[in-house]
């Protein structure tokens, strides 16, 4: 059989964002897969030496508007752990409740893109249908729904206030009402489970060996989540990875849906041990000498790297996706699999495009 | 009004293609189509295929990589067609203004007849947007309005 090449993407309807994977096939068996990337790139490391520190949160921001949260909150982290700055306990508290409802809007956005990906619409339009109560909460308590601009070096901006915290719980209870219903069909539907179980799969060692994180690596059953590092006030919370021994694309989707699951409990214990007190203090140094931070997207770890000057201005600002480490993942993945479950395939390992280019 | 020209203002089809941006808008429009939003009801439907589709919904400041590919999608699009550009950074470059592989702005590269604000735009926005491109697409299909040519 003679083998045929071709682009799947940069514009494809499966994927939100532009990747080309050159896809070689013997008949319908790909035999070889060659990412192309590039379609996404901004330049924003060199952008953020150009901006003043401050103002490089909204860049960083926006590097990925799907967990625009938790790139904002690593450079905040990541400036004060260079400056000295010690956070109040009510900012760092905020902070968990905001990275942990973008985990959730993250997650739940990914599952219903799984859905589409093979073709089960109505659990695509359910999954949507239950993140709009996040986004809702998201908007009633930032002020805006993807990209909050709620995290400042030194604090937040914004409070959750009494009279907004018994409504936050509602929709919590509201959303694990959804959660509920939503669970059996992805854990036990045999549409669901015939496209991903033993689809995509990725062995313990390999896993480890070519370096991949978050949902990807835990699927594989490595217990490892950079919220065990304790930023914010993960130490207190008694947060616990959840890890799926399966190795397939149906072990990385039931690693996402316990976190969901998570991530909820998290946002009631950080709400229940809310501190009072201010939101952030004033900063009044620049940043000098070198600094490094992993925190936990949804997608996996993040790393970011600083080197400052005592200026205003940063020398250099290095960022370290989760999918970046993903991406060789899929090379292993892809080859020997059926051309109908590319897509899924693909869409099992979370990819952002936006986060791994910048 | 003619069959097909009374049909192609009653079920637009759109094609979303991401330039570059961060994704916020790209999911946003995506949320317009699911059940709170629910552009169908205007008889869209996003579809993959240039060929078949009337609106353009462009997001991100095209990047230098990205700026063949869109030239190609517009010029596959049959006419008549309606370009709308989503996002600050797909009007203007946005918050991206000074990076270096940007170009800046959809309208660089291809006319553009809507622009929606706001960054991330708001679905509501955007459904504003799309239903502004609907009248324009009427009155490019009855010949109101007359194409640029060539590209800026």
């Amino acid at each position: 059989m003679a083998r045929v090449t071709f682009p799947f993407g940069p514009q494809h309807p499966v994927l939100p964002e532009a990747i080309q994977l050159q896809l070689t096939c013997e008949d319908e068996r790909v035999v070889e897969v060659l990412p192309v990337i590039g379609y996404m790139h901004r330049g924003i490391e060199k952008a953020a030496e150009a901006n003043l520190f401050p103002n490089n949160i909204f860049l960083c921001e926006r590097i990925c508007g799907i967990c625009s949260f938790i790139h904002a909150l690593c450079y905040c982290e990541l400036m004060e752990g260079m400056m000295d700055v010690e956070v109040p306990p009510r900012a760092k508290h905020l902070r968990v409740v905001w990275s942990e409802l973008s985990r959730i809007h993250s997650h739940m956005l990914w599952l219903g893109l799984l859905a589409d990906s093979f073709g089960f619409e109505s659990l695509f339009m359910q999954c949507w249908r239950a993140r709009e109560i996040i986004l809702d909460t998201l908007e009633m308590t930032t002020g805006q729904r993807v990209i909050q601009s709620s995290c400042v070096i030194g604090g937040v901006r914004r409070d959750i206030n009494e009279d907004q915290e018994p409504d936050v719980r509602r929709k919590m209870d509201a959303f694990r009402k959804e959660i509920n219903a939503i669970y059996p069909v992805f854990a036990k539907d045999y549409t669901v489970k015939s496209r991903t179980v033993g689809k995509g799969i990725l062995p313990k060692e390999q896993a480890w060996s070519l370096g991949t994180v978050g949902p990807t690596l835990r699927g594989s059953g490595w217990d490892y989540d950079a919220r065990t590092l304790g930023y914010a006030v993960y130490d207190d919370l008694g947060f616990e990875p959840i890890v799926e021994d399966g190795c397939d694309s149906y072990a990385r989707m039931m690693v996402r849906l316990h976190e969901v699951v998570q991530s909820l409990e998290l946002v009631i214990q950080a709400l229940d041990r809310m501190p009072k007190g201010d939101l952030a203090v004033t900063v009044k140094t620049f940043p000098e000498g070198e600094g490094l931070i992993r925190v936990e997207q949804p997608r996996g770890e993040l790393v970011e790297y600083a080197r400052g000057n005592g200026t205003a201005y940063l020398e250099r600002l290095k960022i370290r996706t989760p999918t970046f480490s993903n991406i060789p993942a899929l090379l292993v993945m892809l080859p020997g699999c059926e051309l109908a479950d590319v897509p899924v395939i693909t869409m099992s390992i979370d990819p952002c495009i936006a986060c791994t280019e910048r | 009004m003619g069959f097909l020209k009374r049909a192609r203002v009653k079920s637009p089809w759109i094609l979303h293609y991401c330039t570059g941006g961060c994704n916020g808008c790209d999911i946003e429009i995506l949320a317009c189509l699911t059940p709170l939003y629910d552009v169908e009801r205007f008889g869209m439907l996003n579809i993959g295929n240039p060929k078949h589709a009337d609106i353009l919904l462009i997001t991100g400041p095209v990047n230098w990589k990205n700026r063949d590919v869109l030239k190609r999608l517009y010029d596959q699009t049959p006419d008549p067609k309606v370009v709308v550009a989503v996002g600050v950074c797909a009007a203007t470059g946005g918050v991206f203004h000074n990076c270096v592989n940007t170009l800046g702005g959809v309208d660089k590269v291809i006319p553009v007849d809507v622009y929606v604000r706001g960054c991330a735009a708001r679905p509501e926005a955007i459904i504003d947007g799309v239903v502004l491109a609907l009248q324009k697409l009427e009155q490019k299909n009855s010949g109101g309005v007359a194409y640029a040519t060539g590209t800026r």
